[in-house]
């Protein structure tokens, strides 16, 4: 398979160089349009040398919006926070939830467990609106509604069946012989679990509960139906946010990179356990 | 007592254990189960809700209707039309996002400091929200002044309006799923087809054999498996996309890109159709049922096998 030939090798470098541009251009563009003035972005032809401005994150920062129909009150950053704590507490509940859980599955062998496992795995591949539809209809019969509570248990559909799948398979892949000679040392199951085994499994966890945050920060259909503006994370103020500022394409482009830098940052720190999670541990990287 | 009782006697065998041990792993999986629970009751509740005459507007006809609801749908032209977009939307990103992420894969195999730096920079795209991708995109083919609106006037192409005009939509959409899932595929076949072991290539390479032989009788066949998870998994995905659709058109222009989810939110919020709502999302649950079951039952073996080799 090796394509030493020359021809072969400005092949693979051309195709290559397309990729990036393709992959890449769209991050760069947006990320120098929220540098510019709603006056140069619609300049035509478009111009790479531009005088840039910190006024799209400014007027988002402060809130203050000017448009044509005048000054808009716009709390993006409140949208940052709301992404930040909801991901947060939902990532922290689905790891005190899971982590015992995954571990019961990976040492016992019970039928509630396969079940159980089971079950969420499935409801990862279900249409998430057959649950959200009914769920909106009982959250506001018992006043969860538009609550931040409300949203965080909803996360759990998302970041309890990945961090009960990667981190069973690290349980899994740790020997028990160690615990047992914990035990035979006189230590309880609990010692044998949070000094043996949870810190063995470290790293599987670590990496669950960062990716869990990731798909938690970047999902959208779950806080459109169940969160009212003042509970609502990035993605779905950002769009309300389109539609409130009309043509402000600026400061559009400048919400865009303040609800994707914290992802990617992220993702680029996680990245050698993205394979593991995005194949919930089917794929070793 | 020896060391053998005391092995038996422990939770950790999971057999003959001592009364509180049995019990430890249904402590410990508790309150997973009532997430399980509090999942499974509103999945019922829809269930319920689709067998019923259900109109938030008109709540004093609400009645058991038994199947009406997807009877109903027999005749309805808006009900094909949706299950004629979804399974194409799905059927061109999968196809077109395997070839490319194959592809790609392909590309970047020797695991060279290069490689892998672009190999990263590529899973950008697909930790990026979608329905921020897709604002993304708006904002690229935006008529008055779009990048893409300007490069392709370049090319003598003055009218084109991208996910506004009924006959660019789904392209747009389309091209939108492939910038954000494409690193998906491609991250997934990377890690397969460097896991796969060197002997049988260096024994084609010695003797001589053709390179596409080599590709289409050894290569392809042994990432098999990491194809058919990687393809299973868009797939699932593809046939309930909901964040692009929505962000970009709202499932628009007209009822060009009404996928089964956006269908099945505006039945329910725009037209307060709970049971038909319902209906339509219990026969998209069918669908991907019916593929997730291929699914699950290949991916076991896959993650069986990764975690013998661990």
């Amino acid at each position: 398979m090796e394509h030493s030939s020359l021809a072969g090798r400005i092949f693979r470098g051309i195709a290559l160089a397309l990729v990036l541009v393709f992959f890449m251009f769209p991050i760069v563009w947006i990320f120098l349009m929220s540098f510019q003035t709603n006056e140069q972005i619609l300049r035509i032809p478009p111009r790479l040398v531009f005088e840039p401005t910190l006024g799209n994150y400014a007027a988002l920062i402060s809130g203050q919006l000017r448009t044509t129909a005048g000054n808009l009150e716009i709390s993006f950053v409140h949208n940052l926070w709301n992404s930040f704590a909801l991901s947060s507490a939902a990532v922290v509940l689905a790891l005190l939830l899971g982590v015992p859980a995954a571990y019961a599955f990976a040492r016992f062998k019970f039928k509630l467990g396969e079940t159980i496992a089971f079950t969420l795995l499935s409801f990862r591949f279900a249409p998430p609106l057959l649950v959200l539809l009914p769920l909106s209809l009982y959250y506001q019969d018992i006043g969860l509604n538009d609550t931040y509570f409300g949203i965080v248990w909803v996360y759990q559909l998302i970041a309890l069946p990945l961090i009960l799948w990667i981190v069973r398979g690290y349980f899994e892949d740790i020997s028990p012989d160690i615990e047992h000679a914990y035990r035979l040392a006189g230590h309880s199951w609990r010692e044998a679990f949070t000094r043996i085994a949870v810190p063995l499994a470290g790293p599987g966890i670590a990496a669950a509960g960062l990716l869990s945050f990731i798909f938690c920060w970047n999902n959208f259909v779950f806080a459109l139906i169940l969160a009212s503006a003042d509970k609502q994370p990035v993605t779905v103020g950002a769009l309300a946010f389109v539609t409130a500022s009309g043509i402000q394409y600026g400061q559009i482009a400048a919400a865009i990179v303040l609800s994707v830098t914290p992802t990617l940052l992220l993702a680029l720190y996680a990245q050698r356990y993205l394979v593991e999670g995005l194949s919930l541990g089917a794929v070793k990287g | 007592m020896s060391i053998l009782q005391l092995l038996h006697t422990s939770p950790l065998t999971g057999r003959k254990a001592r009364p509180r041990g049995r019990w430890l792993p249904y402590l410990l999986s508790l309150p997973a189960l009532l997430v399980c629970i509090a999942i499974l009751v509103p999945f019922v509740t829809a269930a319920a809700y689709s067998l019923q005459r259900y109109r938030l507007n008109l709540p004093y006809l609400r009645g058991f209707i038994g199947v009406d609801n997807y009877i109903d749908f027999l005749s309805d032209p808006a009900f094909w039309n949706t299950l004629r977009i979804s399974l194409v939307y799905t059927a061109l990103t999968v196809i077109l996002e395997l070839l490319l992420g194959l592809g790609i894969a392909l590309l970047l195999r020797r695991p060279t400091r290069f490689h892998n730096a672009v190999s990263i920079v590529l899973l950008l795209p697909l930790m990026t929200a979608p329905a921020i991708a897709a604002l993304m995109w708006k904002l690229m083919t935006n008529p008055g002044f779009g990048i893409l609106s300007y490069l392709v006037s370049l090319f003598g192409v003055t009218d084109f309006k991208w996910a506004s005009d009924p006959s660019s939509a789904l392209f747009t959409v389309v091209l939108v799923d492939i910038w954000v899932y494409t690193p998906f595929i491609m991250i997934l076949l990377l890690a397969g087809l460097r896991s796969l072991p060197r002997q049988p290539f260096e024994a084609a390479a010695l003797d001589g054999v053709p390179a596409s032989f080599v590709f289409f009788r050894i290569t392809l066949p042994m990432l098999a498996p990491y194809i058919i998870t990687a393809s299973l998994f868009r797939l699932l995905d593809s046939i309930q996309q909901f964040d692009i659709i929505y962000a970009m058109t709202q499932g628009g222009p007209g009822d060009r890109l009404m996928v089964f989810q956006v269908q099945a939110y505006l039945e329910f919020f725009q037209y307060t159709n709970v049971g038909r709502s319902a209906a339509l999302l219990m026969i998209l649950w069918l669908i991907t049922n019916i593929l997730s079951n291929i699914f699950i039952r290949n991916w076991l073996r896959l993650r069986a096998r990764a975690h013998g080799q661990a």
